[in-house]
């Protein structure tokens, strides 16, 4: 990694949602002020700026990653993919529209980085088991639906076993 | 069934119903109790919604960080921001004297000489008490600058119980008041004393409730702008309501409430209550606009939100209840003690008068008596949190309930069966007051009893009570209210005191439907929806009323108190929009109906009770056939009012406002109808202790709900299962936890635990639907239920699987392991004699925060040699890891600059260190105290100069303890960089005292770990 100078601000390029973006960024600047107030990609959100709550999740070379927790200039020169760039032609995806169904956001704020992990996840794992899916959810915090909705939307597009267990 | 199945097979339902387009008024029936799914959701699944953070600002905006105090309690002697100011970027940085320049203390809603201003003046009461903002170009620079403004402080000892606060003996938060008491009153419906004397049992209790909060996963968000030609204040905030605290904050900022325009963002990152709590810093972000004269942007962090945004009211309930035989309750006393933090901010104290009319929750119970205190401690001021006052009150109430059965060795169901207000004398009058307006709770009980197999997990807690397993069952009936009478707070004043305010009353909900040019139909509200769907289901309840498509209707939520139509109870709280709020918009719906169908019946020849609106037509009930466009006729009057029939106004625009009928101001006799509507809850669930770890684990949970008329049961599903969510944290893993001398323990959602998808259980939803006759569409609240039933059926079902008597909350693994297997015993003493110990302090620290420890090193000179050394503050200056300067202040005081790393947080601290007790040159010593933003510090070291052959064997021995964010790198972490500062400081020692190479020394001037040093060493805490 090249040495940075602290005080000057260094252009940094990015390939968002399939688009190339310059921005200037200080060396410690986040990839979450860079995407929101830079590049004005507002659809990413924080929640804590701690790498707790995964509100800030996006994909940075296909992997889910926090920007809370990186620096814009670390992800110069990648490929860098965030919620507005799911549903392109403005038709949203399968997963998108079983959150809707199923009512798995409220307030929406936690929702571009679960959907964000999810996209990541069920590329790898496309048939999670409900247990499977809570531990991967279980990096994420919604303080609105307990997450009900959530695993059932996606129970629902991956058809697996809906048998969920309540309680 | 599971209740997942039904649930998909109900979105199966829901997505032939609704998805496309089809949703239509007349034809498949109502919209109104269909569950269909959310008009917000496209914008928010797409990245498009436009919360508080992603609206633009104006140029010359400045970006606001606010200093906030390190000590729970203590005296603000001086701030000078000048090395702040010097930084380039810092605009401004405003502190106390601004606010009271441009502002005035905020009201408070008892009768006491209590002054809360936007921006601390002269004391601090809380961790993280606002005391300086910094504005600057950024926010990077903003926060730079936060750790130059140097603040002087002198400590107080801190309140932090309300059994301190009640201790005459106890610091005084508010010396004016003269007691941290601020407030008592007393209650008597009945006759509580005589029929408690009487009574064959007494059965008695004590609880405390703990503090938490709903914590919405976005922070407060202000723009604040001021014009100095009109005086007058522009913001944009996310402040939830109620818009009761506008008056409040007009008032602060010295306008009139016409001079203070709030608006809010199109979307809301949730509330839950807490956002209530955003209108101190709209104040406060209108006084730096106007000290800058530049609009001003703040955006309050997660840490900063933890620790001083707002939290519910910790409350002491002790209870007594006069039972008869049979488990009937006869009397009941109730003496609150109400933990409101510092201050006393507006509208509290209301966390302690929402529930006075239901004070008796679900049960018949004819003499009450009641003692309502309410205490100031140094905790962040409560605030509005969802289950708001119900939580506190249904543990103390819901757990006597248990004990009663426990102690008269009955079913804890047949106790609660017993006491229930029958069917029979609903609407029932509570003795306080209260007006249950509708429900059958025996039956509704009954059926949940039945549905949600309460005999298949009694069954169940058998076989595992069989196999030696800690298994539990509990339940909990509660009442929920809904609909705040505005009146309830002045409860808190005597009779005489409300005579001379004016009565106040009632719960105006506006709500405003126009028609367009095009005849296109748009709703607004004064609801400021959070996430809960709020123009999903206007649209449905519009839709209806006009005979036209979901989608045909245009609802805007967007508020702004300069443009809509809005009275104080205006504001996301109390579970008021579907009754309230919805209920107005159907008013206000039906008022444009009506008026269009004079307009028709002229032109279709019928009379207006017969003409009907259905699938976008209007006609004659008789002759559909000879329909008029609906967009037609609506769009008449913007193009031809002069076609109007004589006498006739157009139909372009209705504003309704409703208040409900049955809240009234208090009476003499102090006797309040708290609520418009009260829904019943009743909850049983099953757990299973691990007997090993106190680990709780949720096995079944049933939640049977009447709250009247459901208008979109998807979107009740989702509050539900919200609240039942947000109330197993509280059960389960949340507090907001404070040390004893005040520092705050929960301060990252790494320490705050908030339950994740593997903690939460989905659990059974039951409904019966009892309209209320008191709201327009017959809806209740249903949004707060499980946060004031679920903690407490919680606990009672831990209390039954441990078999003990006192449960306290968070139940977390620690806290019932203690139950199960008693406190655990102390750390073993440490090893080595010569490598320093650290080690937790007991008692007092039990979080790990504290630390004591003692060692010994030798160092190769004489002590008289070592003694000049320590006493030459150049020297010390060198020993200290991270000094950048220190200065005499007195005799043997310094003030020192030191920069710490602490794991993550590094800060840069303001340290007085005194040398004392000197012995020359055989002992002395060191204390020290030291402040940053990120947090505090002190302790004490006694260091011990012993001669040796070799020179010196330095003995030490010291206390210490951090606070604040520094705190919140836990304890581990803190011990080792005690051991390491503590290394640094010798190693230079003995360098210094020409012994061998120091191999630790750090450049002088690189952040180090020095402060801890100090801070261990009682150089300075
Ligand atoms: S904002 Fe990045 S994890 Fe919370
Ligand atoms: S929908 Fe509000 S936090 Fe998840």
């Amino acid at each position: 990694m090249p040495i940075m100078n602290a005080d000057t601000r260094h252009p940094v390029t990015i390939t968002l949602n399939g688009r190339s973006r310059t921005g200037h960024a200080h060396p410690r600047m986040l990839l979450s002020d860079f995407l929101r107030h830079e590049l004005g990609a507002h659809g990413t959100r924080v929640g804590c700026e701690h790498g707790v709550c995964g509100a800030c999740t996006v994909r940075i070379d296909g992997v889910a990653q926090r920007t809370c927790l990186t620096l814009a200039v670390q992800a110069d020169g990648r490929r860098v993919d965030t919620v507005e760039g799911l549903a392109p032609e403005g038709r949203m995806t399968a997963l998108q529209e079983a959150f809707r169904r199923h009512h798995a956001l409220q307030c929406g704020f936690c929702t571009a980085g679960i959907l964000m992990s999810l996209s990541d996840y069920l590329e790898r794992v496309p048939r999670p088991t409900e247990g499977e899916l809570r531990d991967m959810l279980s990096g994420h915090l919604c303080r609105c639906t307990g997450y009900a909705g959530i695993v059932r939307a996606v129970m629902d597009v991956t058809g697996a076993s809906t048998e969920v267990a309540d309680v | 069934m599971t209740a997942l199945k039904a649930a998909q097979e109900t979105a199966r339902d829901r997505d032939r119903a609704a998805g496309h387009s089809a949703a239509h008024a007349g034809d498949r029936g109502p919209l109104v109790g269909q569950p269909i799914p959310r008009i917000e959701d496209a914008a928010l699944l797409t990245g498009a919604g436009r919360y508080g953070d992603d609206l633009p600002v104006k140029p010359g905006t400045l970006h606001a960080a606010i200093l906030r105090s390190p000590h729970a309690h203590a005296e603000l002697l001086g701030i000078d921001p000048s090395a702040a100011l010097a930084l380039p970027g810092v605009a401004a940085v405003v502190t106390g004297a601004e606010a009271r320049r441009f502002a005035s203390p905020f009201l408070v809603g008892v009768k006491a000489p209590m002054e809360h201003w936007c921006l601390a003046v002269d004391r601090v009461r809380y961790l993280g008490e606002p005391v300086a903002v910094v504005l600057a170009e950024d926010r990077y620079l903003a926060e730079d600058a936060l750790d130059r403004v140097a603040v002087r402080y002198r400590p107080l000892a801190a309140v932090m119980s309300v059994e301190q606060a009640a201790d005459p003996a106890s610091e005084l938060l508010h010396p004016t008041v003269g007691s941290n008491i601020v407030n008592t009153r007393s209650f008597t419906y009945g006759e509580p004393g005589r029929v408690l004397a009487a009574a064959e049992h007494r059965v008695a209790l004590t609880v405390h409730y703990p503090r938490n909060s709903c914590t919405p996963m976005e922070c407060f968000v202000v723009l604040a702008d001021y014009d100095p030609a009109e005086d007058s204040y522009e913001v944009l905030s996310n402040f939830s309501g109620p818009f009761a605290v506008h008056p409040v904050m007009a008032r602060a900022l010295n306008v009139p409430g016409s001079r203070l325009r709030l608006r809010s963002p199109p979307h809301s990152g949730g509330s839950f209550g807490n956002k209530q709590a955003v209108f101190p810093y709209i104040v406060l972000m209108g006084v730096c606009a106007r000290a800058a004269g530049r609009p001003v942007k703040w955006v309050e962090d997660r840490l900063e939100h933890l620790m001083a945004a707002t939290s519910a009211t910790g409350r002491r309930v002790d209870l007594e209840a006069a039972v008869a035989p049979d488990g009937k309750v006869l009397a009941l006393s109730l003496r609150q003690t109400e933990d409101c933090g510092a201050y006393l901010r507006a509208p509290e104290p209301a966390s302690l008068y929402r529930n006075h009319g239901n004070l008796t929750g679900a049960y018949c119970i004819p003499h009450l008596a009641v003692v309502n205190r309410i205490a100031v401690t140094n905790k962040t001021p409560s605030g509005l949190n969802r289950g708001f006052g119900g939580g506190q009150l249904y543990f103390g109430l819901e757990r006597l309930m248990d004990r009663i059965a426990r102690t008269l060795g009955l079913d804890p169901l047949d106790v609660i069966r017993r006491n229930l207000v029958p069917a029979s004398a609903m609407p029932y009058t509570t003795a306080s007051g209260g007006l249950l307006d509708s429900g059958d709770f025996p039956a509704t009980l009954e059926e949940a009893v039945e549905r949600g197999g309460l005999a298949a997990l009694r069954a169940r807690r058998d076989a595992a009570r069989a196999e030696g397993r800690l298994y539990g069952i509990g339940y909990a009936a509660v009442v929920e209210p809904s609909i705040s009478n505005m009146g309830y707070i002045t409860t808190v004043l005597t009779a005489e005191e409300r005579r001379k305010a004016g009565p106040k009353n009632g719960a105006q909900a506006s709500a405003t439907v126009a028609v367009d040019p095009t005849g296109g139909v748009s709703v607004s509200v004064a609801s400021v929806p959070q996430g809960q769907g709020h123009r999903t289901v206007l649209a449905q309840v519009v839709a209806d009323v006009l005979g036209l498509r979901f989608e045909d209707i245009r609802v805007v939520t967007d508020f702004d108190t300069a443009k809509d139509a809005w009275s104080i109870a205006a504001g996301n709280y109390s579970s008021r929009f579907a009754g309230a709020v919805a209920g107005t918009a159907h008013l206000a719906a039906t008022k444009l109906r009506d008026r269009l169908a004079r307009l028709a019946a002229g032109q279709l020849n019928a009379p207006a009770g017969e003409i009907r609106f259905a699938g976008g037509k209007v006609f004659a009930a008789g002759n559909p056939e000879n329909a008029l466009s609906f967009s037609r006729l609506a769009a008449a009057g913007h193009w031809a009012p002069g076609t109007l029939p004589d006498g006739q106004e157009a139909a372009l625009r209705e504003t309704v406002f409703w208040t409900p009928e049955p809240l009234k101001a208090p009476t003499d006799g102090d006797h309040i109808n708290s609520s418009a509507c009260y829904g019943f809850i009743f909850d049983f669930c099953g757990v299973e202790v691990d007997r090993v770890t106190g680990q709780v684990r949720i096995d079944r949970y049933v939640t049977m709900h009447d709250a009247g008329r459901i208008l979109n049961p998807l979107l009740m599903e989702g509050q539900i299962l919200g609240g039942f969510s947000q109330a197993v944290g509280v059960a389960l893993y949340e507090e907001y936890a404070y040390g004893a001398d005040g520092r705050f323990l929960s301060g990252t959602f790494a320490d705050y635990l908030v339950p994740t998808a593997v903690e939460v259980p989905v659990p059974v939803i039951l409904h019966r639907e009892s309209p209320s006759p008191v709201t327009p569409l017959g809806a209740k609240g249903a949004g707060e239920g499980n946060n004031m039933s679920t903690p407490v059926c919680i606990a009672n079902a831990v209390a039954d699987a441990l078999g003990v008597d006192t449960v306290s909350l968070p139940l977390t693994p620690s806290r019932v392991a203690a139950v199960i297997h008693g406190a655990e015993p102390p750390r073993p003493a440490g090893a080595a004699v010569q490598a320093p110990r650290v080690s937790a302090l007991p008692a007092t620290t039990p979080d790990g925060r504290g630390m004591k420890g003692e060692g010994s090193r030798a160092v190769p000179v004489p002590p008289e040699q070592v003694w000049a050394i320590l006493l030459d503050p150049k020297e010390l200056a060198a020993l200290l890891p991270g000094c950048e300067a220190l200065q005499l202040a007195g005799p043997n005081t310094y003030r020192a600059e030191v920069v710490v790393g602490i794991g993550p947080v590094r800060g840069r601290y303001t340290a007085e260190v005194a040398l004392s007790d000197l012995d020359p040159p055989n002992a002395l010593t060191l204390t020290g105290s030291g402040s940053s933003a990120l947090g505090t510090g002190r302790g004490t070291g006694r260091v011990r100069l012993e001669r040796t052959a070799e020179g010196t064997l330095v003995h030490y021995a010291y206390t210490a303890e951090v606070g604040g964010k520094v705190a919140a790198v836990g304890g581990r972490m803190l011990d080792s960089a005690a051991r390491l500062l503590i290394g640094q400081f010798f190693d230079r020692l003995i360098g210094r005292a020409g012994g061998p190479a120091t191999p630790a020394g750090r450049p002088r001037g690189q952040p180090g770990l020095l402060d801890r040093l100090l801070r261990l060493l009682g150089i300075r805490r």
